[in-house]
């Protein structure tokens, strides 16, 4: 750039010397071309734009329109691969949305959850495999031509519209005749409960509010799916409670599919019909909330999905089908829910509320149940959560609702206290990698 | 202590060199002329009972309407430019605004006049033309009020690009993607989200165009010759040929008023568009 630059300024000294207009010729040129730059640029856009957007609708009977359990589906990612500046965030992902489902993808920031839903509402093109929407491939279909609706995280609610406007803008699009379209948008606008608010701007709109008018104008167009980023990390935790309810209540009139994307496991857990658990672009595991957290298929599921207790334990003795195993040096009788050897390593899973503690001062006998000392109680109100130090330093954690009857139930700190869980309740798995 | 000696230097320079010589303007403009000393203190309202003669009327109409197509030109070249601009990687754009700025260090007459050396009978452009055996005989290109609307639009199209960028770089993306979710194509994002919200920005570029365009005269003296007069020439011959001070300083009293009014118009429109919440 600066080599153009002084070359220039050295033509216009020649221009002060000899006042050639040749020399001026090529100094008005340069000039064009800076000034010009656009135009092969804005060719290329263009170029580019055309080579993408075919509008094809390609309907491909293959496909099955309903899954094993003959429930339709309504979304198909078959072997989705998306890389951006060369990392891949997604590898041969496959999912499937079911009719009327509400779906949450569940997982760390920049697991590749947004980068999903911004595939399935054309955002964002896959480099490899096909998207289906109701039968048809609409991998290759621009935005504004796929059924599919999006609650941005930030709403993205139009500043210069009113409520009405904004929430009409989809009927607009679709060229909605004006009585019909005055129909629709105050029946979506009673269902968020905005119908008061219609003339404001959203800019004097709480956030609450925003959220609502947000959802009001993803649904007019009733899509065959409605997409949610994150749409309540912005609000506080009451409100946040509050729309989660409502969201799932709309979900259950609309009857239309819901697909939320959030990293707060408490949201998925007590929003969605199917959580999909996700890491590094890979499905953990798929499963209603109660599987995902009670029956986690791996370690990181396991983890993510509220706070859980893992040990290490390997079989010492298996007799009549009881399994003994030693859990971080005690002997404990474990539920085997699959086939077992002696010696065999495994992670035994317990989530803090299945623990019980007990004082040894009251109940000595410790056959079967892990010693510690407590190191930190915490009064939570409708429990004691209670941290406690096991003899080889493994913390386990143990959340135990109070006792009506009990009510001398607390520990001191550095009590000697014995630990044992609810048979049954653990989860076994095997040691990964 | 420091921000009052600012506030003094500035105050003292605004008045020195703006408010102390348009004062001056003001004044001569009710003054009548004289041969000798070019004006005398003959107090009268004739320079601007002058202005309202058919012939400086239509000055001031075709020079509006020339300055009118200059924005509207400027706006339709500027705003793909724009929104391209405002869309690009972050280095390609600093690379392309340092290409918008490359033009300002050469001396904008240097650039008339080269204009003037592409349109002129024997120039660049006709030279082409006749190579090329698109013409035959070289076209009048130069003295026309397309070659005065042509080098306006060359010169003032970075003010208009600059506010423009502005505006549509703080556009947030998902605005557009909300907009294509719902439904709209490439059109209708552009008409009903885009234009909208780069409401501000296009006001201003088209203030910065407007204004300059009415006021700058040696443009359409380069490449206007005598066929074409602009608002801005009529004040320069008064002042600097006809010898007629007190004329040219009604006629600039008159341009300040016509820019004191569109800025006024400009600042109304940036405050209601601050209260819907847009900017």
């Amino acid at each position: 750039m600066q080599k153009i630059v002084f070359f220039k300024y050295f033509l216009l000294l020649l221009v002060c010397c000899n006042n050639s207009p040749i020399v001026e010729y090529c100094n008005k040129f340069l000039d064009i071309i800076c000034y010009n730059l656009y135009i092969p640029l804005a060719f290329l856009m263009i170029l580019a734009k055309f080579l993408t957007f075919e509008e094809k609708v390609a309907y491909n009977g293959k496909y099955a329109d309903n899954n094993d359990e003959g429930i339709p589906k309504v979304v198909e990612l078959k072997n989705i691969s998306k890389s951006f500046d060369g990392f891949k965030v997604l590898k041969d992902f496959n999912l499937t949305v079911n009719n009327g489902e509400f779906l949450t993808l569940l997982g760390p920031s920049g697991c590749g959850k947004t980068t999903i839903l911004r595939l399935i509402a054309g955002f964002e093109t896959p480099d490899a495999g096909v998207i289906i929407i109701n039968g048809k491939d609409i991998t290759r279909l621009p935005p504004n031509k796929r059924s599919v609706n999006t609650v941005f995280q930030s709403y993205a609610l139009f500043p210069h519209m009113s409520v009405f406007d904004n929430a009409a803008f989809g009927l607009k699009m679709s060229k909605t005749p004006p009585n019909e379209l005055k129909e629709r948008v105050y029946e979506v606008l009673s269902a968020v409960k905005l119908t008061e608010f219609a003339s404001r701007k959203p800019a004097q709109l709480s956030g609450g509010q925003q959220q609502r008018v947000a959802v009001a104008r993803a649904i007019v167009n009733k899509p065959a799916v409605l997409l949610l980023d994150e749409p309540l990390s912005a609000l506080d935790a009451k409100l946040r409670y509050q729309m989660q309810e409502e969201l799932k209540r709309l979900q259950e009139t609309l009857k239309i599919a819901f697909v939320l994307v959030t990293h707060d496991q408490e949201e998925a857990l007590s929003i969605s019909d199917r959580v999909v658990v996700i890491n590094d672009g890979v499905i953990q595991q798929i499963g209603s909330p109660k599987q995902v957290y009670e029956e986690p298929k791996n370690l990181f599921t396991a983890q993510f999905v509220g706070d859980i207790n893992i040990f290490d334990a390997h079989v010492v003795d298996i007799d009549n089908g009881v399994v003994t195993a030693d859990v971080e040096g005690y002997r404990c009788a474990v539920d085997n829910k699959r086939e077992m050897h002696i010696g065999e390593s495994f992670k035994l899973l317990l989530r803090p509320e299945d623990m019980r503690v007990a004082k040894l001062s009251e109940s000595p006998d410790t056959v079967g149940l892990l010693v510690g000392n407590v190191e930190l109680k915490t009064y939570k109100g409708a429990t004691l959560d209670s941290v406690i130090i096991l003899e080889n330093g493994k913390r386990v954690m143990a959340s135990e609702y109070f006792d009506e009857e009990d009510e001398d139930f607390d520990y001191h700190i550095n009590e000697r206290v014995s630990v044992g869980w609810v048979k049954g309740w653990e989860v076994i798995l095997e040691n990964e990698g | 202590m420091f921000k009052r000696l600012i506030i003094g230097v500035s105050l003292f320079w605004l008045t020195l060199f703006i408010f102390f010589p348009n004062l001056l303007v003001l004044i001569v403009s009710f003054l009548s002329r004289d041969n000798e000393s070019l004006v005398t203190a003959h107090p009268t309202f004739e320079n601007y009972l002058n202005i309202l003669d058919p012939i400086y009327l239509k000055v001031l109409i075709s020079s509006c309407s020339l300055a009118f197509i200059t924005t509207l030109l400027t706006l339709i070249i500027a705003f793909p430019f724009a929104l391209i601009l405002s869309r690009l990687p972050i280095k390609l754009r600093n690379l392309s605004l340092l290409l918008i700025i490359i033009p300002f260090w050469t001396s904008a007459l240097v650039r008339t006049y080269c204009i003037k050396i592409i349109l002129t009978t024997n120039g660049l452009l006709n030279q082409l033309l006749m190579k090329l055996s698109i013409i035959s005989e070289p076209l009048d290109l130069l003295y026309t009020n397309g070659a005065v609307v042509m080098g306006l639009v060359y010169t003032l199209l970075p003010f208009m690009i600059l506010p423009l960028y502005a505006a549509m770089e703080k556009l947030d993306i998902r605005f557009i993607e909300a907009a294509r979710d719902l439904g709209a194509g490439y059109f209708n994002t552009l008409l009903r989200v885009i234009i909208p919200l780069s409401a501000p920005g296009i006001i201003a570029g088209a203030l910065l165009v407007f204004l300059p365009a009415l006021g700058l005269f040696y443009i359409p003296d380069i490449l206007g010759g005598s066929k074409t007069l602009m608002l801005g020439n009529l004040i320069k011959n008064q002042f600097l040929d006809a010898r007629n001070w007190p004329f040219g300083s009604a006629l600039s009293v008159v341009l300040t008023i016509i820019m004191g009014l569109l800025l006024a118009l400009n600042y109304k429109t940036v405050r209601t568009a601050a209260k819907k919440g847009i900017i």
